[in-house]
């Protein structure tokens, strides 16, 4: 047991914090630091910036642009770029679909998609959730019939997180509604601008538009558009959600807001109260870290650690309640959610009510908190 | 990084759990050995002592094996996993620590050479009626005539302190010059035992001009090291409760899987299986952060093992609530009973945690520094 890094993790940790101040603007950084919303430029811009140095996608095969790193290592990159206020890059990209063409892919496939994937020149949406298939994805309705060497898609797809933005859209579609309902799914490749694809943002509570509805009537699909074999979108499905075992908890990002709220908070900070709760946070959140620490220190490629479900359950649990922290030392400047930048009401107030209702989205996503008590029930205590 | 055993940690682990399992295989048996003067198993204790687990903390001069602080957690933890009453917390890690750091290369030789052999046992008297948690003494005074010392006062409770030889007792200097270390035979005291929550003893210590001599330099202001044993104690604690939060995890897994009502395992409730859970995860966030801690004692940073002290502290203190009360409620009324293992237990993590530190103690502290930083490292 030891708990300093070795002096090549040390190093590296080093390098990554020199490049990831270095790399990306100052001003993208701030807007993420400060809890703004960044643009689709923005996001564009920072990929493309860690994708030049190698940054972007350090998990893929070396081939495609991977680096090889232990898992240690993808965790401080991970820690250090959310310390920075540098945007992780596009999860649909980085993180799904990405490492699911190299998986599965073919030949050509990754050829024509994964360095564009990597530089973000394409934005991919993800057409998983339907408004009947949530938690329960395996019931998804929407159709894919095969038209000679196409597919012909109908059906509608919901929360596409940031699909406004989509220049492609990954889809799990039933190919096959005799079998037994897992068994019938596939994974479809949708160029976003194929005709009968329409997005409908959805408004959120916070006022956002951040998800939306993607609807398909009558899209024609080319059949080489098919990743893996036709019934394999559940297996291709399971590992896309399964395979992380680094960057399941946002700790640097809520660490950093937490010490923002510090920040902000001022004087505020004399109440006794105040502080215990804190300290409080504090204290939870670096047990996550931790945590994640022992989690990427000890697992070996294959099945995730099962502690990832703690990190995932624990970790959106301080994520909102460090948001619930900042509401409350806000108190009635939080009243000025849609006022406009000219608000003599701070900032910081004025994005603590929007920000504390949309994180209430980060213990329903990727797999709610409830599906990870399950995983936590059955898997690790077998029950 | 590296939050593993090495292969001699692991033996020390297997070695001591096979120990203790004959002795406290059976929750019955722990039960039997409380009601019974001195309240812990002397066999075992001469077993611990042949095995060098009691002197595991201290140098081969001094008779001890000079291991390091993951083996002493690795000892604790055990230790709490079957619930032992044995006095190692107490006596080896705390008062062994205390006269480890201050005492004369001859009080080391002989008190720490007597405990390692299991020939004698130690108590630290270090808190007053009402105290909490202080290193400063203020219930004993210590006073001097012709470089003859004698202590008067109380000091209530003495954790292991009615079965103790030798008691290492803190006491207020003359002057106001401080807090003293002081060594007293338990026949120059009057005292009187009694049991805790969890039935381990402890006693209340009457000092009335008692005779005692001091650990180190006489006079000397002692307590910036009274606190680092404390912390170290406080650590050390820790392992001691994640070993039984473990245990008590592990019992409610099972009991879910055999108890059957309404014709079914209890398992089929998800209301149930939901709460296991978060148990779970209360569990493993502890376990991080009691390694944490006890690797942070290997740094040799006297702040950095008191804030790693009170972070464990307030860690332990909130899955120890969690968990041992949970583990009552998901067992229901079995686990009431004092012939069960697992209220026993949540009465040995309360014990634990108001001897040592509880919660509130802890956060307290950690809110008074929270603006001294801009966040927490847990890599340094």
């Amino acid at each position: 047991m030891q708990l300093e890094l070795t002096p090549s993790d040390a190093a590296f940790r080093d390098r990554m914090r020199e490049a990831f101040t270095t790399l990306v603007p100052q001003e993208i950084r701030d807007t993420v630091l400060e809890g703004r919303h960044l643009t689709r430029d923005q996001i564009v811009e920072s990929q493309r910036a860690l994708n030049a140095e190698g940054l972007a996608v350090p998990h893929w095969p070396s081939e495609w642009g991977g680096q090889d790193w232990t898992d240690l290592q993808r965790h401080l990159w991970h820690e250090e770029m959310q310390r920075a206020g540098v945007p992780i890059p596009l999860a649909f990209n980085a993180s799904m679909i990405g490492p699911v063409i190299a998986q599965f892919g073919t030949e050509e496939q990754k050829k024509r998609f994964l360095p564009d994937t990597a530089n973000l020149d394409i934005w991919w949406s993800q057409g998983f959730s339907e408004p009947d298939a949530g938690s329960d994805l395996a019931s998804l309705r929407t159709s894919a019939v095969r038209d000679g060497d196409d597919w012909v898609v109908n059906g509608q797809k919901t929360w596409t997180t940031l699909g406004q933005h989509g220049d492609w859209i990954f889809t799990l579609v039933r190919t096959d509604p005799e079998v037994k309902k897992q068994a019938g799914i596939s994974m479809l490749l949708i160029d976003m601008t194929t005709p009968g694809v329409e997005v409908r943002p959805i408004e959120l509570i916070d006022g956002g538009h951040e998800v939306n509805e993607v609807w398909f009537s009558d899209v024609r699909v080319p059949g080489d558009l098919l990743v893996g074999d036709t019934g394999e979108g559940w297996t291709i499905a399971k590992f896309l959600l399964g395979n992380e075992r680094v960057g399941v908890a946002p700790v640097g990002a809520t660490k950093r807001a937490l010490a923002t709220v510090k920040a902000d908070a001022g004087e505020l900070m004399d109440d006794p109260i105040v502080r215990a709760r804190v300290a409080e946070l504090e204290n939870d959140l670096l047990a996550l870290e931790l945590t994640a620490l022992r989690v990427v220190a000890h697992s070996s490629d294959g099945a995730p650690h099962p502690a990832s479900s703690v990190l995932k359950l624990r970790g959106t649990e301080l994520q909102q309640a460090v948001s619930e922290l900042a509401l409350d030392l806000a108190g009635p400047g939080s009243l000025g959610a849609r006022a406009g930048d000219d608000s003599p009401l701070a900032g910081w107030a004025r994005r603590s009510a929007p920000t504390y209702l949309n994180l209430r989205k980060a213990s329903i996503y990727g797999g709610s908190n409830e599906i990870q008590r399950q995983i936590i029930s059955r898997t690790i205590l077998g029950l | 990084m590296d939050f593993t055993y090495d292969d001699e940690q692991q033996a020390l682990r297997e070695a001591v759990r096979g120990l203790l399992a004959t002795t406290y295989a059976d929750h019955d048996r722990r039960r039997r050995t409380v009601a019974e003067d001195p309240g812990f198993d002397r066999d075992l204790w001469g077993r611990l002592a042949e095995m060098g687990i009691l002197g595991l903390p201290f140098s081969e001069d001094h008779g001890g094996v000079g291991a390091g602080p993951v083996e002493i957690a690795i000892v604790c933890q055990e230790l709490g996993r079957v619930l032992a009453p044995e006095p190692f917390l107490a006596g080896v890690v705390h008062a062994g620590g205390l006269v480890a750091a201050l005492g004369s290369p001859e009080q080391k030789a002989d008190l720490l050479g007597r405990l390692s052999a299991g020939e004698i046992v130690l108590a630290v008297a270090d808190t007053c009626p009402g105290g909490r948690w202080a290193a400063q003494a203020d219930g004993v005074r210590a006073s001097v005539s012709d470089a003859t010392w004698t202590l008067d006062g109380v000091a209530d409770p003495v954790v292991g302190g009615d079965a103790a030889d030798v008691l290492i007792v803190t006491a207020a200097l003359p002057d106001d010059a401080g807090t003293g270390v002081f060594v007293v035979a338990a026949a120059d005291v009057v005292r009187t035992g009694y049991a805790a929550a969890d039935l381990t003893r402890a006693a209340s210590v009457r000092f009335d001009g008692s005779a005692a001599t001091p650990l180190g330099e006489p006079g000397r202001d002692l307590t910036p090291s009274i606190a680092t044993i404390s912390d170290l104690t406080r650590i050390m604690g820790a392992n001691q409760a994640l070993g039984v939060m473990q245990s008590q995890v592990r019992a409610t897994t099972d009991y879910l899987k055999s108890r059957k009502q309404f014709g079914v395992t209890l398992n089929t409730f998800q209301s149930l299986t939901f709460r296991a859970a978060d148990m779970y995860v209360s569990l493993e966030l502890a376990h991080s952060m009691v390694d944490f801690a006890t690797m942070t004692i290997g740094g040799g940073d006297r702040e950095a093992v008191a804030d790693a002290a009170d972070r464990v502290g307030l860690q332990i203190a909130r899955a120890g609530r969690h968990i041992g009360q949970e583990a009552i409620q998901l067992h229901g009324g079995i686990a009431m009973t004092a012939e069960y293992a697992v209220g026993v237990g949540t009465a040995h993590l309360e014990v634990l945690d108001q001897w040592l530190g509880n919660g509130h103690h802890h956060l307290s502290r950690l809110a008074g520094r929270v603006t001294d930083h801009d966040l927490v490292e847990a890599l340094s």
